[in-house]
């Protein structure tokens, strides 16, 4: 199926109307929502294609640059679900190849540094993969999802691994497993949701294929192929992502206080 | 105080594959199955582990209700509760937080966005804060991030911030110290049965001391940093067994390279691993935190080592506060032991590009090098540059082949490397052998180029190249350029490999 502007924007659209219900430490606010409010903000948008730029809300203070956007199409997905194009990596997909070491000294609360990890997401994959996860000349991803094998973010804690690929518009990685420290700073960020399946998804779609994520069914469908799989219940971790990531669940049970 | 679990009300610890990697928890014992992701093990390695054994089955004793793991115990304690299971989510208080200038710097930005911008840490005495990753570079935003940290240090009055400011020559700091790790276990900050967390995931070296180390990113650190706590997951733990006489040729490199070479990087996710027996307790803190530092690279939580004389010794004249060691009770349940008869072990290598990619070191024997490098948290403390002096002193002070690379973790390091003299040399110096056999002069203690960094870091592969290296990981790109070929190893084994140009086993030398 041949790649749509209108399904790009549905993948961006997607993307933004999940960040509503996704966990967030932004400090936007003690609120779990990542969206700014609409009177604080004048979003301005370039319809996302994978020729042009998305500009970004300028604000000073740190704003995840994808809840910063409103797609002027319809949403035709619900908040609990993602719909993109998928890039598949194997097993043992280490940090330093989500994000190079040299790239770390870029600080994610900064919000240009954030723009700018985005930028680098993925880059160290070798050159066996031949499709780039960010085209040249291009800082954001035309792959909203990244489906990998097992030990998926294995190697280092830095926590620029999940907020490289957020940055860089990934909404959702599916993994056979994953490494505990990237598995725990993607939920304790909110960048990307980090989903399991059981199946070797990663043997059974290839980059570029349609994939919709259903997470209150628990299900995977890959468009291209007809296919549909299992997704792994989230875990221990959905009362903190629920909550909207470790310091609103904190909020929430009375570890710290209410305001900040 | 307020405390919450998340675990389920149907059962304390609930096991699904995210938790256990792929072995399943419960009383009816299932064997530790392998991961898919195995790679292929060398046949001719002599098998020196014992069959894996299940789960032990509980005893029908009371005490067996009560019976913890010191992980659990130490996480127990830490959350104030009596007792714990792996599975529990319980919210820990930290004794301290570690930070350096690659991830101190967001940690911070968390921080004060969360807690407000005037707000205060949790407690100025438990943030120990160290740069080192890089230094010594001419790299902008590299200085301007440590300059962030002596903000931040100068505004919460920080007591422990080992400063750096003239990058030009590191003994004008006297602050300055070096790799994060082996500064913490320097400057005496490791204790037993302690809660140890630190943004970068070597921090599982400190449980050497026998205490919780392990690493988180910087959200959750910059939680720690203004709430003292954070929520952690009980883990399972692996128990490691070795006993046997070490040989000469063998270091705790070779051991913990064996042991994740048999588990895979995947076979200790979520949990912890222990490390006793007559092997570990013959081993020195240094060599304790050599096997601690590369459980990350199994994907272990946390590794541990009982706390014994040899740790009360080390810590005799470091620090002053009390501490209370605490050991796994005997009835304690293990997800998996595996026993090891090190007397048969022979030098082990991780070839490129997986730490779990193990073979033995003669059976490299034709791999062509161009460098050697001896640095880093996992090979670069005083232990690991002796060991290589020795080797050069044993070899007849050949010279060596390729650019030999020596960067030692710290300043304490650096100076033992200078004034300590190697057993067998007749007082020789290490610098002083590895400048006879031609090594590179030893740099300015830092992490250097294990994880690359920066373009102008010293002895950087800017290049593909073969490099044999003491470090810990070896994944694509990891010291630089993404066809580098590194090949992981002990400091006897970099040694010997400097001095022919292939990779060598060291009993070419040793024997």
């Amino acid at each position: 199926m041949a790649v749509s502007y209108s399904s790009l924007l549905s993948t961006f659209s997607a993307a933004a109307a999940f960040s509503e219900t996704k966990p967030s430490i932004g400090p936007v606010s003690s609120q779990a929502v990542r969206f700014p409010s609409i009177s604080s903000v004048r979003p301005f948008i370039v319809p996302f294609t994978s020729n042009s730029p998305v500009v970004r809300n300028q604000r000073a203070s740190f704003v995840a640059p994808r809840a910063a956007a409103e797609s002027p199409s319809s949403a035709t997905t619900s908040p609990t679900s993602f719909h993109g194009l998928c890039y598949v990596v194997g097993d043992n997909i280490d940090t330093d190849q989500i994000i190079p070491a040299e790239y770390l000294t870029l600080v994610p609360s900064n919000p240009a540094e954030y723009e700018k990890l985005g930028s680098y997401a993925l880059i160290g994959l070798p050159a066996s993969y031949e499709k780039r996860f960010i085209e040249p000349n291009q800082t954001k991803t035309k792959y909203s999802i990244v489906i990998g094998g097992e030990n998926f973010g294995c190697g280092s804690s830095r926590e620029h691994a999940p907020v490289a690929l957020g940055a860089a518009g990934v909404a959702a990685v599916v993994a056979q497993s994953y490494a505990r420290i990237f598995f725990r700073n993607s939920v304790a960020t909110g960048e990307v949701y980090p989903l399991e399946t059981e199946v070797r998804v990663c043997e059974e779609c290839r980059t570029g294929d349609v994939i919709t994520i259903e997470l209150g069914e628990s299900r995977l469908i890959n468009h291209t192929t007809g296919k549909e799989y299992k997704l792994q219940p989230i875990g221990d971790a959905g009362p903190v992502i629920e909550a909207g990531g470790i310091f609103a669940y904190a909020r929430k049970t009375g570890m710290i206080p209410q305001s900040a | 105080m307020a405390s919450s679990t998340i675990a389920s009300p149907s059962a304390s610890f609930i096991p699904t594959k995210k938790e256990l990697g792929r072995s399943a928890f419960s009383p009816a014992s299932s064997p530790f199955s392998v991961p898919k992701c195995r790679k292929s093990i060398s046949k001719k390695i002599v098998s020196v582990m014992a069959p894996q054994q299940s789960e032990r089955k509980p005893a029908a004793t009371g005490s067996v209700k009560t019976a913890m793991t010191m992980t659990e115990k130490i996480l127990a304690r830490a959350s104030e509760k009596t007792h714990l299971s792996p599975g529990e989510n319980v919210w820990v208080d930290v004794d301290i937080l570690m930070t350096h200038d690659v991830c101190g710097p967001g940690s911070i930005g968390i921080f004060k966005k969360e807690f407000g911008q005037n707000a205060k840490v949790w407690d100025r005495e438990k943030i120990v804060i160290i740069p080192d990753h890089y230094i010594f570079t001419n790299d902008e935003r590299a200085n301007r991030n440590v300059d962030i940290l002596r903000d931040f240090c100068a505004e919460q009055n920080i007591k422990y911030f080992y400063d750096i400011q003239d990058r030009g020559n590191f003994k004008a700091n006297p602050d300055y110290k070096g790799v994060c790790h082996i500064a913490l276990a320097q400057e005496g900050h490791c204790r037993p049965g302690e809660v140890l967390l630190g943004t970068d995931s070597h921090t599982c070296t400190a449980g050497a001391f026998g205490q919780f180390a392990t690493g988180i990113g910087n959200t959750d650190a910059g939680f720690v940093m203004g709430a003292g706590k954070l929520l952690l997951k009980v883990p399972p733990t692996l128990r490691f067994v070795m006993d046997g006489e070490m040989p000469d040729y063998i270091l705790a490199k070779d051991l913990i390279l064996q042991i994740i070479g048999e588990i895979s990087v995947a076979g200790a996710t979520y949990k912890s691993m222990e490390f006793v027996g007559s092997t570990v307790e013959s081993l020195n803190m240094e060599e304790r935190m050599t096997l601690c530092n590369m459980v990350v690279e199994a994907g272990g939580k946390n590794g541990v080592v009982p706390a014994d004389s040899t740790t009360f010794k080390y810590l005799e004249d470091k620090t002053s506060l009390p501490y209370e060691p605490v050991y796994s009770d005997q009835q304690a349940r293990f997800l998996s032991e595996y026993r090891f008869d090190i007397s048969k072990l022979e030098p082990i290598v991780a070839k490129p590009h997986s730490p779990d990619n193990r073979a033995l070191a003669r059976e490299c024997k034709d791999v062509k090098i161009d460098r050697v490098y001896i640095g880093s948290c996992t090979g670069g403390k005083t232990e690991d540059f002796m060991a290589a002096a020795k080797l050069f002193v044993a070899s007849g002070y050949k010279k060596v082949k390729v650019p030999t690379f020596l960067v030692p973790a710290t300043q304490k390091v650096w100076m033992d490397v200078y004034s300590l003299p190697v057993p067998g040399s007749g007082g020789k110096t290490c610098s002083q052998i590895f400048e006879e056999v031609g090594c590179d002069t030893p740099a300015s203690p830092s992490c250097g180029a294990c994880l690359g960094g920066p373009k102008d870091t010293y002895a950087r592969m800017n290049e593909p190249k073969v490099c044999v290296s003491t470090t810990n990981r070896n994944f694509p790109g990891r010291m630089g350029h993404k066809e580098g070929e590194i090949y992981l190893a002990s400091p006897y084994t970099a040694a010997a490999s400097a001095l022919t140009g292939y990779v060598t086993d060291p009993r070419d030398f040793l024997q």
